[in-house]
């Protein structure tokens, strides 16, 4: 009998020495004389247990966790192959850790138990039920399912992805385009590449469904070449899915015809805004165009373009194969269904937590994040990415959804979590703002070309103490212009981190008087 | 794409004739330049100057748009890379767990900034922001091989181990 055994291919277990221990393993089993089959699987999601290795016996899955390749005679002398779960290493079945059973997962039910590759896995575990239902709707029946989820666009604008659709689908035009955005460069989001290298035909049939609905017959999926694995992943499972009639003439038995190439970023963070993104498609410089018109009238090509992000096409084949309602009936106000929230920086339990919406940040960073890693006392927790607020711990009862966010002066962005200790120097990471919008701006709007520039100066000034009065005022204006003047988020959203960083930790900028750490 | 920590960079050195050939595969993709640009430089490491007329001929645009777009995108090396190249997250998550300190150690190993590449030619040291590895940083890519869980002792280890 073969020994079925899971070694993640996810970028992060390599990171930490995963291949090293797949070897390891194939050179014991083969001395042992024992046929094994090597599942690279997707990362389930808690970073801290990589590598980790599972085990499949007649009563489920086992883990080992934290396995070095060192590790793997001491393992396998104490009966990994068997299943057993002697050697110290050993943690039952993950999927009953509390991070795991805590979450609800739709969108990533399958990533980190299936074969990512494996078009059977996928279909095995629910995988094209999506396609098939919605090839068996008219494209506005479609179109309404998809607004009656109440899904919102997931990249961070949060725009209704229903909407957008019906926008395309009612655009008359002889070519339309589905791009995906894929150019996940926010620090502390990683949720787009797991999904996209431990559950690729997920992605792959949310765009199918999208150009089904709108009678687009070309996808791009945009992604950045800081993944190169999720690159590769995306490739092979594209040829995988156009060999088995998935994609081509005729996506599945139908009418439809679809096709999907991957395009690759050049190291432009600017590119994830969508308008550069197209324009970086088109071989150009990834400049921002002014909106309207909107993409979903004159988009990818100078045609109608549904552009969505990772998490919002991923969504999709669930939304359709089990309903709308059972989607929507999850999620607070008018923020509906799961979000996979991405916890990261200096948290014990740092990874992929999805859950409806809701979920509070106190409760993300010290119950279900476990707190710091390094044991030292939170100070300020970055949510959204380079071009969010920086909360501190007064605002840890924010429940997690678009609105309560934005009304305390935030965004949740793509939904990472950034979680910083106490040695944190909140005028350095205010600096770092500006001087990354600086470095990344595309240069088209003044605002966010000179602003950022003038910004690191004026906190420079502001850090040695100079005119500190007049130079924070100085500060305040300058991101006023840039929040109202900014053609895009980057500039636009900016100030968010910096008067942030200002407004609750001033005596990181000199403050005079010590200020506590409160709402202001 | 994929390379494994401490492979040699054995890129060839450039060559017009091969850069064409590469250009014409590519040229009739619609928005072509990114991947030429790409495929170019994974070939031979960077984009020769030369490579701009060749490009802005076959895709009938002006030099200065192909200028523009070659040198907007960080990618792209317009001079030849260290014979290794380390890319060292800069970004926030990293900096949370430690990041900062990784860098300055790297910086006094290398003796070099972040940007530069070391005189004798054997490491370039880049400044990359986000691999997506956001729990497990601070985290590099070492010759396009990803690592995690970084300290200053182990960069400074692995920097040897590559250097030697």
């Amino acid at each position: 009998m073969t020994v079925r055994l899971f070694v993640p291919g996810d970028m992060a277990a390599v990171a930490v020495g995963a291949d090293d221990v797949a070897l390891a393993l194939r050179v014991a089993a083969t001395k042992a004389g024992l046929a094994v089959q090597i599942v690279r699987n997707g990362s389930r999601g808690l970073f801290g247990l990589e590598p980790l290795v599972e085990v499949q016996t007649a009563s489920g899955r086992i883990g080992f966790a934290g396995v070095a390749a060192t590790d793997v005679p001491a393992l396998v002398a104490a009966d990994l192959f068997e299943g057993s779960n002697r050697h110290p290493k050993c943690i039952g079945d993950p999927g009953d850790l509390p991070f795991f059973r805590r979450q609800t997962r739709l969108t990533f039910a399958r990533c980190g138990l299936t074969d990512p590759q494996s078009l059977d896995d996928y279909r095995a575990y629910g995988g094209y039920l999506g396609l098939e239902r919605a090839l068996a709707m008219t494209s506005e029946t479609l179109v309404e399912t998809v607004k009656l989820s109440g899904l919102r666009g997931r990249g961070g604008a949060g725009f209704p992805t229903g909407i957008k659709w019906d926008t395309v689908r009612l655009a008359p035009a002889a070519q339309k385009y589905i791009v995906c955005n894929a150019d996940e460069g926010d620090s502390g989001t990683f949720a787009d590449r797991m999904i996209m290298e431990g559950d690729p035909f997920v992605l792959i049939e949310g765009m199918t469904i999208a150009a089904v609905c709108v009678g687009a017959t070309l996808g791009y999926v945009y992604i950045r070449s800081e993944y190169p694995f999720a690159i590769a992943a995306m490739q092979r499972a594209i040829q995988t899915a156009r060999a088995a009639g998935l994609l081509g003439t005729g996506v599945a038995g139908s009418s439809h015809a679809f096709d999907i190439q991957v395009r690759v970023g050049a190291g432009a963070y600017v590119c994830g805004e969508e308008t550069a993104l197209l324009e970086s498609i088109e071989g150009k410089r990834g400049q921002v165009r002014a909106k309207p018109p909107l993409p979903a009238h004159i988009g990818l090509f100078g045609q109608p373009t549904v552009i969505n992000n990772v998490l919002s096409l991923a969504a999709i084949p669930f939304i359709l194969a089990e309903g709308a309602e059972a989607y929507r009936d999850f999620g607070v106000g008018r923020s509906r269904g799961t979000m996979p929230i991405q916890l990261a920086g200096d948290l014990r339990n740092g990874g992929l937590f999805e859950t409806p919406f809701g979920v509070t940040l106190g409760a993300l960073v010290d119950d279900i994040g476990g707190g710091t890693a390094s044991g030292l006392p939170v100070r300020a927790v970055q949510v959204g990415g380079p071009l969010g607020a920086y909360f501190p711990n007064a605002l840890f009862d924010t429940p997690f959804d678009y609105e309560a966010f934005a009304t305390r002066g935030g965004l949740i962005g793509h939904a990472g979590v950034v979680v910083f200790n106490e040695t944190v120097n909140m005028a350095a990471q205010a600096r770092f703002a500006m001087a990354f919008c600086a470095v990344e701006s595309c240069g088209k709007c003044t605002p966010c070309r000179i602003g950022s520039t003038r910004g690191v100066e004026v906190i420079d000034r502001i850090i040695q103490g100079q005119d500190r009065a007049a130079n924070v005022a100085v500060l305040e204006d300058l991101c006023e212009t840039m929040k109202f003047g900014s053609l895009c988020a980057l500039g636009g959203f900016t100030p968010y981190p910096v008067m942030s960083a200002l407004t609750y930790f001033p005596q990181d900028f000199g403050a005079v008087a010590p200020q506590t750490e409160t709402v202001g | 794409m994929e390379r494994h920590q401490g492979d040699e960079m054995t890129l060839p050195v450039w060559d017009n004739t091969t850069a064409q050939e590469i250009i014409e595969s590519l040229a009739s993709e619609p928005g072509a330049l990114l991947p030429i640009l790409h495929a170019l430089q994974e070939r031979f490491g960077w984009i020769c100057d030369d490579a701009v007329p060749a490009i802005a001929e076959a895709l009938n645009w002006s030099r200065a748009e192909v200028h523009g777009v070659l040198t907007f995108y960080h990618d792209f090396r317009r001079s030849p890379p260290g014979r290794h190249v380390l890319k060292l997250c800069q970004a926030e998550a990293c900096q949370a767990r430690g990041g900062r300190e990784v860098t300055q150690r790297a910086q006094q190993r290398l003796g070099i900034e972040l940007g530069e590449t070391t005189a004798d030619g054997t490491m370039t040291f880049d400044p990359i922001y986000c691999l997506g590895l956001c729990a497990s940083g601070p985290a590099a890519l070492i010759d396009g091989a990803p690592v995690a869980r970084l300290t200053a002792e182990r960069i400074e280890s692995l920097i040897t181990k590559a250097l030697t």
